[in-house]
């Protein structure tokens, strides 16, 4: 057992030179310094690549993301996985447009929405816990009824023609220096935060920690396991509702084949910030930061215009790949 | 160790007449316990006399069948181990059952985390480390408590586990098996505490497998055999000898035997002239072994001795391939290989290895008792070549009967059996394949006497049969009562072989600690 012993004090670059970041912050430094790196080369190769507005849309081009990746990294710190969110934003984006078109108003639309991916979520979280069905399947099977539910509002697709609702999709907020950063990217940026907060300090968010650091042991030390595991479900289908709601403000439409494979989206980009899929390990912020990741490879192909757009999911794949395989050198030690 | 003479207290729990069946299995069978506040109770019993269902049958882990439990004169039935959490009864699993991932300080206040404004607002962290360290420390337990509670060692983590069981101003502790993974002063540690709280009104339960200890710390005890009470005492009014005759209801004279056979056998004329079976030459891993030599000749026994992290576990997994030798070579029945490449290719040349962590390592637990013994016999004759039926049944029904394993009954999932029986079985599967090498590490630990003995007689007459053995126990009298010839590591080093001729455990432990005997349990604290 080694002793705590007091540093002595010797100036301040000396401190910093000494300074290791815990290995638990490891991954997300390294999404960090990844995002930096591609966002520097960006900056080198194209013109108008390192301009802070690109940096801000990125955010606005990807707020629904960001919300998902939220949602997901809720579950997959308990050990879990949510694959029906693809299909409730869709889902979401229809409920949002039939309920508009039949003259909700505005407050009620959304309520509605939140409340059916609250329900959803908390149907597949009842099923997990209760009847002790694996995660993936039980969302398999929600991710199959919310697409079907989809077809039943609606074959084709639906406009939205809310002024409300385009007023807030177009609304931003001028920062200094002439740039703009959407209302949605905003609302985006302020779930991370919330979610931060409850993650790190709240009983709920520790016990979600523990549940993914072993669920038998939760249960022995007299956490609430079973509150928290439908209550991440329940999240995540909140949260999917949420970007649902977004990613109708960013296309102005429901349909029912809108964010097909979204949920995977989500999951590379947990991954990708560093979050263990065996759960216990990782933080919101770096699923912000792999969605970034994300959003920056597309840019890089949207200023090159010569490459192909599968490039995207190429390098995703490889993202990925790496990010599983540094985890696993990591924490074998 | 008696206090007050006065009437007895009020117990704080009452178990009447409990009884819990799982299946066609009566786990226990009109149990009753009472707990009286301010002493330690031991609960003893071999493995599967009911130790463990009783704890879960208070704790709200399991339901109840029959009877009732009174906690202060009310009765109660806890739906969940949070409610018995919730009414002062903390409970120390024999695993640790805690989360790696999470802080120690996190580890101890989880689910009651200090918060700010008045318990409404956020964690506060630095008050939970600071509740943490003033808890630790009244415990004496010099670990930072901002550290993650997995880059601790296991007996670290135990005491950890006992720290937020404390901490909770528990009425009832229960203990099992705390010290299976602590050291000699780590015991001494905790006995403190357990005496301090005992002092301050607290009921506490003691599992434990140490004879020693128990008679030690405990005011009182139950005895349970086969799911029954079959005993209450007083420790001061109690022998060893009646308690271990309660527990496995028959004596230990077959232990007695076992001494002597040894050291006659190792006073016989030395296999010299026999070819070895196995020998190993310079066989070393970076980390886990410096080169060591090791020879193995038929019909013998050789102890590995050494403390926790010596490279006991280590040395056998090179033996076995289940590791890559970085150096050195390995001789298996005289054909020379650098090294066995997999355990596939050991289990080939009649190798066979039971690893010390029994529930990762060795069983099946949703498999059958007997898909469990048959399984290495499988693998050994490959895929393609099922075992024929009658075979199996035979084969089955001829070591159930040998080891004793019970429930006799093979159709049973693995996990319904107590850890000694678990341990049977492990070995009736390698001895279905009849090999010529046997690696044992750990074979007995947190297994009850009676397999205990069973055990080793076993071990003592394969060896009479022709077969060699490895034989890994962290308790010297054990490796001392069976081995022939005794190997000592240290530190991950080979530091001394010797026939086993009038050595005891004092001579062991100055081997190890390079000093006469009595200051062996200093060194040992840096394990």
């Amino acid at each position: 057992m080694s002793a705590q012993v007091p540093t002595i004090e010797t100036g301040v670059i000396a401190r910093i030179a000494r300074f290791s970041p815990p290995r638990r912050y490891l991954p997300v430094i390294g999404t960090f310094a990844l995002f930096i790196g591609m966002f520097g080369i960006g900056g080198i190769r194209y013109e108008g690549f390192a301009d802070p507005q690109v940096f801000l849309t990125l955010l606005l081009d990807n707020a629904f993301l960001i919300v998902l990746a939220v949602g997901m990294t809720f579950v997959i710190l308990t050990g879990g996985i949510d694959l029906s969110v693809g299909s409730n934003v869709a889902l979401s984006t229809l409920i949002a447009a039939r309920t508009l078109e039949l003259g909700l108003p505005v407050v009620a639309v959304i309520v509605v929405v939140l409340l059916s991916g609250i329900l959803l979520g908390t149907a597949m979280g009842l099923l997990i816990h209760y009847f002790d069905i694996q995660p993936f399947i039980a969302t398999l099977a929600g991710m199959f009824l919310a697409r079907g539910l989809c077809y039943l509002i609606s074959v084709d697709s639906i406009p939205i023609k809310d002024e409300t609702f385009s007023a807030i999709a177009f609304g931003s907020i001028t920062l200094p220096g002439g740039y703009y950063l959407g209302w949605t990217a905003v609302f985006a940026l302020v779930i991370v935060a919330v979610a931060a907060y409850v993650l790190a300090s709240t009983r709920f968010g520790r016990t979600v920690y523990a549940l993914g650091g072993s669920e038998p042991s939760a249960l022995l030390m007299g956490l609430p396991v079973a509150a928290t595991k439908v209550g991440v479900y329940a999240i995540s289908g909140l949260c999917a509702a949420l970007g649902g709601l977004l990613f109708a403000l960013y296309t102005l439409s429901g349909y029912s084949l809108h964010a097909v494979g979204m949920e995977l989206d989500a999951i590379a980009a947990v991954v990708i910030g560093g979050t263990l899929l065996t759960g216990g390990r990782g933080f919101v912020v770096g699923s912000l930061l792999g969605v970034l990741v994300l959003g920056t490879i597309q840019t890089f192909i949207s200023f090159d215009g010569t490459l192909s757009s599968w490039w995207t999911r190429i390098t995703i794949g490889v993202l990925v790949l790496v990010f599983v395989v540094a985890q696993r050198v990591l924490t074998r030690r | 160790m008696s206090q007050a003479e006065t009437k007895p207290p009020r117990p704080v729990v009452e178990m009447l007449d409990v009884s819990i069946t799982f299946g066609a299995v009566r786990a226990l069978d009109g149990v009753s316990l009472r707990l009286l506040p301010g002493e330690v109770h031991a609960l003893m019993g071999e493995n599967g006399a009911g130790k463990s269902t009783l704890i879960k049958a208070l704790t709200g882990v399991y339901t109840i069948d029959s009877g009732r439990v009174e906690i202060a004169g009310v009765e109660t039935r806890f739906a969940t181990p949070a409610a018995a959490q919730h009414a002062g009864i903390s409970t120390v699993y024999q695993e640790v059952n805690l989360v790696p991932n999470l802080t120690v300080a996190e580890n101890m206040l989880l689910g009651r985390e200090p918060r700010r404004l008045n318990g409404i607002g956020a964690i506060d962290r630095r008050a939970m480390n600071r509740r943490a360290a003033a808890s630790l420390q009244g415990l004496g337990i010099d670990i930072d408590p901002g550290s993650e509670l997995g880059s601790h060692p296991i007996a670290v983590q135990q005491l950890v586990a006992i720290a937020r069981a404390v901490d909770t101003d528990a009425r009832v502790l229960i203990l099992d098996e705390p010290t299976s993974s602590l050291d000699a002063d780590e015991v001494a540690r905790l006995f403190e505490v357990m005496r301090r709280l005992r002092d301050q009104g607290t009921a506490i339960v003691f599992v434990s497998h140490f004879l020693d200890q128990v008679f030690e710390i405990s005011d009182r005890m139950t005895i349970l055999r086969n799911g029954r009470v079959v005993g209450e005492r007083r420790v001061a009014e109690t022998t060893q000898l009646e308690l271990v005759q309660l527990m496995i209801g028959r004596d230990l004279q077959v232990l007695e035997r076992l001494d002597h056979a040894a050291h006659e056998a190792s006073g016989e004329a030395v296999t010299e002239q026999r070819l070895p079976v196995l020998s190993a030459v310079g066989l070393g891993r970076k980390g886990s072994l410096e080169a060591t030599d090791l020879t193995l000749f038929p019909g013998e026994v050789v102890g590995i001795a050494g403390l926790l992290g010596s490279g006991r576990t280590e040395l056998a997994r090179l033996l076995f391939g289940a590791d890559a030798p970085d150096t050195g070579e390995l001789t298996v029945r005289g054909s020379s290989r650098r090294r066995l490449r997999s355990p596939r290719h050991a289990i080939d040349r009649k190798l066979a290895f039971c690893s010390e962590d029994r529930k990762a390592e060795g069983v099946f637990e949703e498999l059958s008792v007997a898909d469990n013994m048959l399984l290495g016999l499988q693998a050994s004759r490959g895929w393609l070549r099922p075992i024929p039926t009658a075979t199996r049944s035979t084969l089955v029904k001829e070591f159930m009967t040998a080891l004793d394993v019970r429930p006799a009954d093979p159709s049973l999932p693995m996990r319904s059996l107590s850890g000694g029986n678990q341990q049977k079985v492990l070995l009736a599967r390698w001895l279905i394949t009849e090999p010529d090498v046997l690696l044992l590490d750990e074979p007995t630990r947190g297994i009850d006497i009676g397999a205990k003995t069973q055990i080793q007689q076993l071990v003592a007459d394969l060896a009479e049969k022709g077969m060699s053995v490895v034989f890994i126990s962290a308790e010297l009298e054990e490796v001392l009562r069976l081995s022939h010839r005794l190997v000592v590591l240290k530190d991950r080093r080979k530091i001394a072989e010797r026939p086993n001729r009038g050595v005891d455990v004092n001579d062991v432990l100055e081997i190890i600690t390079g000093e006469p005997g009595g200051l062996a349990e200093k060194e040992r604290a840096d394990a």
